[in-house]
Formats: structure tokens, C-alpha cells, sequence
């Protein structure tokens, strides 16, 4: 699924800047819905969205040690100003939607996301 | 080459510079993915433990030969029972390391899991100092 499609599902806002055609050109497999990232750094694998209900700067240390492509952030939760930059330097995209999170997971899932992926 | 970083337990929020910083350095390297992806995890767990449980220390991460050895040293508390440190699922993080996703006492578990080899000495006290080595 692209993250332009995960935007649109979600019906969610785009804090990192980029344009719907960037959006369009970043893919993902699957995604994991969790508020803690040991569990993150213990499981999740490649081109996967982070759906969290946290907003602190370690959340997005932790998609950059596991190369996970985009965060969305649940519940309308907004991180700072110098959270949302640390993210645009890594190239991690970043999404805001005021669903929350076992929701949120659902949709994208009854849309596709990560059904065939293990 | 060796790299020497000192690792602030004063702010948890630039926890995981050290990490990213390295993992730049082996991209630059043009290293294999799979082993940086495996550094990168095992380093930042680390990390945050010599920041949060050790009070801060300092971290030396070498490339050389065949293999990338990472040391982590802090004189905080130690840790007083490892056998127990060890298993999933224990942890003595506070309630405010909790409330920002730490503490679920997977790290060390998940450092042994990433590494080829990991080493701990560590005095009740006097402090700990965490060994990993990845092979190349
Ligand atoms: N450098 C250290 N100094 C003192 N105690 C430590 C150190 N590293 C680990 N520990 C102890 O070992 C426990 C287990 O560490 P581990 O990294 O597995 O889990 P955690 O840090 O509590 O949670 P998580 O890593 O899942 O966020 C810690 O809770 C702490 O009691
Ligand atoms: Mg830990």
C-alpha cells in the first residue's frame, strides 16, 4: 500500500511536508500498532508504518534504527516542533490521524495492509 | 577505526544520537544492510540502557578486520542478579521511562539476539560495562 492510500484510509493530516505525489512513491508492507518500542525494536521488520499514541523524539529514533518508512501518530496526538524535524532529517515520513488506534489498524487492514505478509 | 561517544544521562530525548550517528558512518562505509540494521538495533538498545539504568557513561564503537565491537561503560548501580536481567520481560525502569514506550524488559534479549557475541561485567555499585561484537 502506498502511504498516500494509508493517508486517505486514515483520513489523516501530513506533518512532514511532503506533497501527495511524494506520498504516492513510498510503499509499504505492513504496519505494527504499538505504544512500546521495545516491542518495536524486538519484531518489526522492513517498509512498515508505526502506528503509535506516542509523540516523543524516541519514537522516531526507533524507526530510524529499524528503517521503518513512515509514523502515524493516533487519537490526534501532535508532537513537537523539533520531534517532526528530527523526522523529516531521517527522510521518515510523518501522519496524524484522530482515529484511534485499534481502529486506525483496522481499517488498514481491512483494506489489505499486511494481510498476505507475515 | 573507533569511534568514541559520550552518552548523557541527563537527557533522555537525545538518547540514540550515538546510534544514529555510527549507523551513518557504516552507511558511508556502503556496509551490508542486514549487519547495519543489526548494529543499529543492538547499539541504540544499549544505549538506552547505559542512559537510563546506568546514569549515562560513554560508548566505543570500533570497525576493524572482520568484525565491529561495540563497548558501553557506565559507573551506575550495576546490575545485581544478571540471570535475571536477562530474561524477557524483566525490567526495573520507572513509571516516567515507561510513559515514553522503554521498559519491557526486552533489550537485553534483544542485544543477544542481534549480536554474535555479548558480554557483560558489571558490580553492584560500581557500574557495568556491556561488550557486543558483530561479525562482518
Ligand atoms: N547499564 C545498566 N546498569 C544497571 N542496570 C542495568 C543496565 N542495563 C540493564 N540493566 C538492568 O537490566 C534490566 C533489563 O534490561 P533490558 O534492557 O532487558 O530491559 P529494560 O531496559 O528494563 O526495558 P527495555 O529495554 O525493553 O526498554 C533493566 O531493567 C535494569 O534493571
Ligand atoms: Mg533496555
Amino acid at each position: 500500500m502506498r502511504l498516500s492510500d494509508v493517508k486517505s484510509v486514515l483520513n489523516a493530516k501530513v506533518l512532514s511536508g511532503e506533497s501527495e505525489s511524494q506520498l504516492n512513491e513510498k510503499e509499504i508492507h505492513t504496519a505494527c500498532g504499538c505504544d512500546l518500542m521495545s516491542d518495536v525494536l524486538a519484531f518489526v521488520k522492513d517498509q512498515t508504518l508505526l502506528l503509535t499514541g506516542l509523540i516523543n523524539s524516541q519514537v522516531i529514533r526507533t524507526a530510524e534504527m529499524m528503517d521503518i518508512v513512515a509514523v502515524c501518530f493516533v487519537r490526534g496526538k501532535m508532537p513537537t516542533e523539533d520531534v517532526i524535524e528530527l523526522a523529516k532529517e531521517k527522510g521518515i515520513s510523518l501522519l496524524q490521524t484522530d482515529y484511534p488506534l485499534y481502529l486506525s489498524c483496522g481499517l488498514l487492514y481491512s483494506k489489505g495492509l499486511g494481510v498476505k505478509n507475515d | 577505526m573507533i569511534k568514541r561517544y559520550i552518552l548523557s544521562g541527563e537527557d533522555f530525548s537525545i538518547a540514540g544520537e550515538a546510534s544514529s550517528s555510527f549507523k551513518a558512518v557504516l552507511k558511508k562505509l556502503g556496509i551490508d544492510a542486514g549487519i547495519i540494521r543489526r548494529v543499529a538495533i543492538a547499539m541504540y538498545e544499549a544505549e538506552i540502557n547505559t542512559i537510563v539504568h546506568g546514569g549515562g557513561g560513554e560508548c566505543e564503537a570500533e570497525i576493524e578486520g572482520n568484525k565491529i565491537t561495540l563497548v558501553f561503560r557506565d559507573q551506575g548501580p550495576g546490575i545485581p542478579n544478571l540471570d535475571l536481567a536477562m530474561q524477557e520481560g524483566y525490567s526495573t525502569a520507572t513509571e516516567e521511562i515507561r510513559e515514553l514506550g522503554f521498559g519491557a524488559g526486552m533489550g537485553l534479549p534483544n542485544i543477544k539476539k542481534y549480536t554474535d557475541s555479548m558480554n557483560i561485567e558489571t558490580e553492584p555499585g560500581k557500574g557495568t560495562t556491556v561488550t557486543l561484537v558483530i561479525n562482518l
